[in-house]
């Protein structure tokens, strides 16, 4: 490896767009990305993002607050789990911007399908096939290749899928190009390449074709460079390393999207919660690092969302049940609004026994696309959305 | 009519009646006009799907406070849809009632429901397979009736005092009219008209009258004091259910590319039958145009009809219940766990980067009892809680073991320079391009016994985007 990526650090970032010349995005990017971290299962946001100083919370939740002298205090009565110490050298950094009572109105607690809400950008009674980033990959102008969003994972999630663009799953680039390199099938497709007359098998070779050169574009593009950066053990910082090299190594992507799962807590929540919360803040904290290291943090903004947050009160086995509004952060180098976004949940006002929301969850995301991405939200997000100020 | 093309006519229609015709040696190769026959009287009977759920017997009490009990009940839970999923692949594979199963299938899809307890989900699955090939208002009534059903919309909580829309609004814009074709004041009046419509534990419907709304009610421009039954005999005197459903059986059985002179003539004809889906089926499958280029080997297979068709026509044999799941979720379409109320979309939808390529190694690794490795995503929704380790999603394995002796014996007789040809009739249901006839001809070793290469082609075959298609 060496010569050729340790070269490439010194290169400055505006002349990195001379060895991606030709390539299809370059022509319609403004270079910038959006990192979404998944947390799969219903985070409890109350004691991720803790209200320390509202009695209301500790009265909820007797044996499972975290007491007020254990948080990392942040702003506006407001603390982190004390698993999350890396979290909170990123937030004093000035890195990270919390969202407080993010939802959407008549909430569904069906883990499925409040996902399916969140990664479709829809309303609580609309079905849609397509997920937000897939249409923002319809929207942009000139063809897409599918690597301009890329999932680390084996299989795709609604989030990512376009009526005419998808992004692609790879968990592992080597593996992904070992995996559609068959000799017999790449010589069958090639037979393949120009139209023919029936049109359904033309696209599927269409798109086993797109497989086939995005496999071997990831796979030429990283086969030099190798993070030194050390990470913590597990899948999930795994799988963030393996973006910080996607990005690192010139790969052509606006979206990456990667999971983290676990966060069901009905039961015995908190020894549970601190582990995967400890996961989420060291992953994330090595991968700024490693992006600030190759000059490509300023132009990343990573959201962490989770489908819902869990109810005021704690249940009878130490844990929480399925609830709705919650916390999102938002982390980036340049972040225009840093800190607390808003207030934090109202514990007094509870919709039977549940926070309402106050930020819809699909403002954000057209503020990430109109602000950030540089995206149509009003065509991608079916125009009744509005723009958080001060945040991009 | 030469055989081979009156042979790629039946296939085409086993493959969207059914799932596929099995290899037999002893195949008869009857007319159009006959299979369609025949495959309507073989779907005539009913038989309820049958499947033992687990259920370990106790006191009540000890169920809803006991930590252990509550983890046994999830296992149940889980084990029981493993049973309900084998159990019926295994009959779409093996079932002469190929008819019933699919439109059952297509019915699962349209009254979508994911059901948290198993013995619903078989109940509903049986009242839906019970109505399937009878008319469209008889099933109507029964899946507004059933509690699988009532619970996923939330009707138990549509009471007189504080009504809850759900049901009323996926009736309409789902179930029967589609969007577009009601009011949202519509929705409102109907569900006044569903209040008190609920269900007891045993899971039996019933009417419970003091929470049913008896006022007058304004729907779809008429005025009265509208039962629920009254509604739904309102929605269907209108042609428009008629023309939404027959849509989408078109789209179901025959292409994604709607064609609405055809959906037309046919949802007159079904409206007019009283809605008798065998008539409209069999007016579609004796249709010429049935077997028309445009429509033979047009649709994408969906999972579930390119693992029951592997299973029919090769008697896969999974190494454990869990495998077909794992399976179906890899490429998106689990039995009993459909994605939401408006079911699977189907066509392209099922087609990304990472199905496809599964899709295309299904087939080949399953036929040579290779391991096929695949990660899932959770599903928190039946596995919540459990410890990570021990959860079902995640990287996971699946084998299978095939029999091929069926083709095998088919095809003995032909010599070899007509076997890829052969072959490829009876697997694909699109022509191979010459070069990749000539492709696959390089790829078969000259020197190999017959049987090996029957073998060789069939992996190569099924490995092919085409084999993707019916």
């Amino acid at each position: 490896m060496s010569a050729l990526a340790s070269g490439m650090l010194l290169v400055p970032n505006f002349l990195h767009g001379l060895d991606r010349g030709g390539l299809p995005l370059l022509a319609n990017s403004n270079g910038k990305r959006l990192v979404v971290i998944q947390l799969s299962g219903g985070n409890d946001g109350l004691n991720t993002v803790v209200p320390y100083q509202n009695d209301l919370y500790y009265k909820a939740r007797p044996t499972l607050a975290i007491p007020a002298r254990e948080v990392l205090t942040l702003d506006k009565g407001l603390g982190l789990n004390p698993a999350m110490e890396k979290m909170r050298l990123l937030y004093d950094q000035g890195y990270v911007s919390i969202l407080n009572s993010v939802g959407y109105p008549d909430p569904d607690r069906s883990h499925f399908r409040s996902m399916d809400i969140w990664q479709s950008g829809s309303a609580s009674d609309e079905y849609l096939n397509t997920g937000w980033l897939g249409r923002y990959l319809d929207s942009l102008s000139g063809p897409s290749a599918n690597y301009a969003a890329i999932e680390v994972d084996d299989t795709l999630s609604l989030a990512l899928k376009g009526e005419q663009y998808t992004g692609i799953a790879v968990q592992d680039v080597k593996r992904f190009f070992q995996a559609t390199n068959d000799q017999f099938l790449k010589q069958a497709a090639q037979l393949h390449a120009e139209e023919h007359s029936h049109h359904q098998v033309d696209y599927l070779y269409k798109t086993l074709i797109d497989t086939q050169q995005s496999a071997g574009y990831l796979q030429e593009k990283t086969k030099v460079y190798r993070s030194k950066k050390n990470y913590p053990n597990g899948e999930f910082a795994r799988n963030l390393k393996t973006i910080a090299e996607l990005i690192a190594s010139g790969v052509e992507s606006r979206v990456y999207y990667a999971s983290l799962t676990g966060f069901d807590t009905h039961v015995r929540q908190a020894g549970q919660q601190a582990n995967l919360l400890r996961e989420l803040s060291e992953g994330l904290y090595s991968f700024v690092e490693d992006l600030r290291q190759q000059q490509e943090f300023d132009n990343t903004v990573i959201m962490v969302f989770s489908e819902f947050g869990r109810r005021v009160a704690q249940n009878a086995s130490n844990g929480t049940d399925h609830g709705t509004a919650n916390n999102l952060f938002l982390i980036g180098g340049k972040l225009k609004q840093a800190g607390v976004y808003n207030e934090g949940p109202n514990l007094q006002d509870l919709d039977q026994g549940d926070l309402r929301y106050s930020i819809d969850f699909r403002n954000i995301y057209a503020t990430l696309l109109h602000n950030w991405l540089d995206g149509n939200a009003a065509g991608i997000l079916g125009g009744k959305t509005q723009l958080l100020t001060g945040l991009l | 009519m030469k055989t081979s093309a009156r042979e790629q006519k039946l296939q085409h229609l086993y493959w969207r009646a059914g799932f596929g015709i099995p290899f037999r040696s002893d195949q008869a190769i009857p007319g159009i006009k006959q299979a369609v026959r025949e495959l309507l009287h073989a779907a005539g009977q009913v038989a309820p799907l049958q499947v033992t759920l687990p259920h370990t017997e106790t006191s009540r009490q000890a169920d809803a406070q006991n930590a252990e009990m509550r983890q046994l009940r999830q296992r149940e839970r889980q084990q029981g849809f493993v049973l309900l999923n084998n159990t019926w692949l295994q009959q779409m594979a093996t079932s002469e009632a190929q008819l019933r199963e699919k439109m059952t299938l297509f019915w699962h899809g349209h009254f979508a429901c994911r059901l948290r307890e198993p013995r619903f989900a078989l109940l509903q699955h049986n009242t839906l397979r019970e109505h399937a090939l009878g008319k469209f208002p008889d099933l109507l009534l029964a899946i507004s009736k059933d509690p699988g059903m009532l619970q996923f919309l939330n009707n138990q909580q549509n009471r007189k005092q504080r009504p809850n829309e759900n049901f009323a609004r996926e009736l309409l814009e789902l179930f029967t009219l589609g969007r577009g074709h009601y009011t949202e004041q519509d929705i409102k009046e109907a569900a006044r008209a569903f209040t008190g419509w609920s269900y007891n534990p045993q899971g039996e419907f019933v009417f419970r009258a003091r929470q049913h709304d008896r006022g007058q009610k304004t729907f779809m421009g008429k005025r009265g004091n509208f039962s629920g039954e009254e509604i739904l005999q309102m929605i269907v005197e209108n042609p428009r259910t008629a023309q939404f459903l027959t849509a989408k059986l078109y789209a179901f059985f025959v292409s994604d590319v709607p064609n609405p002179e055809r959906v037309q003539a046919l949802s007159s004809y079904f409206y007019e039958t009283g809605y008798d889906i065998p008539k409209l089926l069999e007016k579609i499958f004796r249709a010429k145009w049935f077997y028309g280029p445009d429509v033979v080997g047009s649709k994408i297979k969906s999972p579930i009809e390119l693992l029951a068709g592997l299973q029919r026509q090769f008697d896969l044999t999974y190494a454990d219940g869990r495998s077909p799941l794992v399976l179906q979720r890899a490429m998106g379409q689990e039995l009993f766990r459909p994605p939401n109320v408006s079911g699977w979309a189907g066509g392209r939808n099922w087609i990304d980067s990472s199905t496809l390529a599964f899709r295309l190694r299904i087939g080949p690794a399953l036929l040579q009892d290779a391991a096929l490795e695949v990660s899932l995503k959770p599903d928190d929704d039946t596995e919540p809680t459990a410890p990570r380790k021990r959860r079902q999603d995640g990287l996971r394995t699946v084998r299978a073991k095939a029999d091929l002796s069926g083709l095998h014996q088919q095809l003995q007789k032909v010599k070899d320079s007509e076997l890829i040809e052969k072959l490829s009739q009876k697997l694909l249901q699109v022509p191979l391009r010459p070069e990749t006839t000539a492709l696959l001809t390089q790829h078969v070793p000259s020197g190999a016994a017959h049987a090996d290469k029957v073998t060789l082609l069939t992996l190569r075959l099924l490995s092919l985007p085409e084999y993707q298609l019916c």
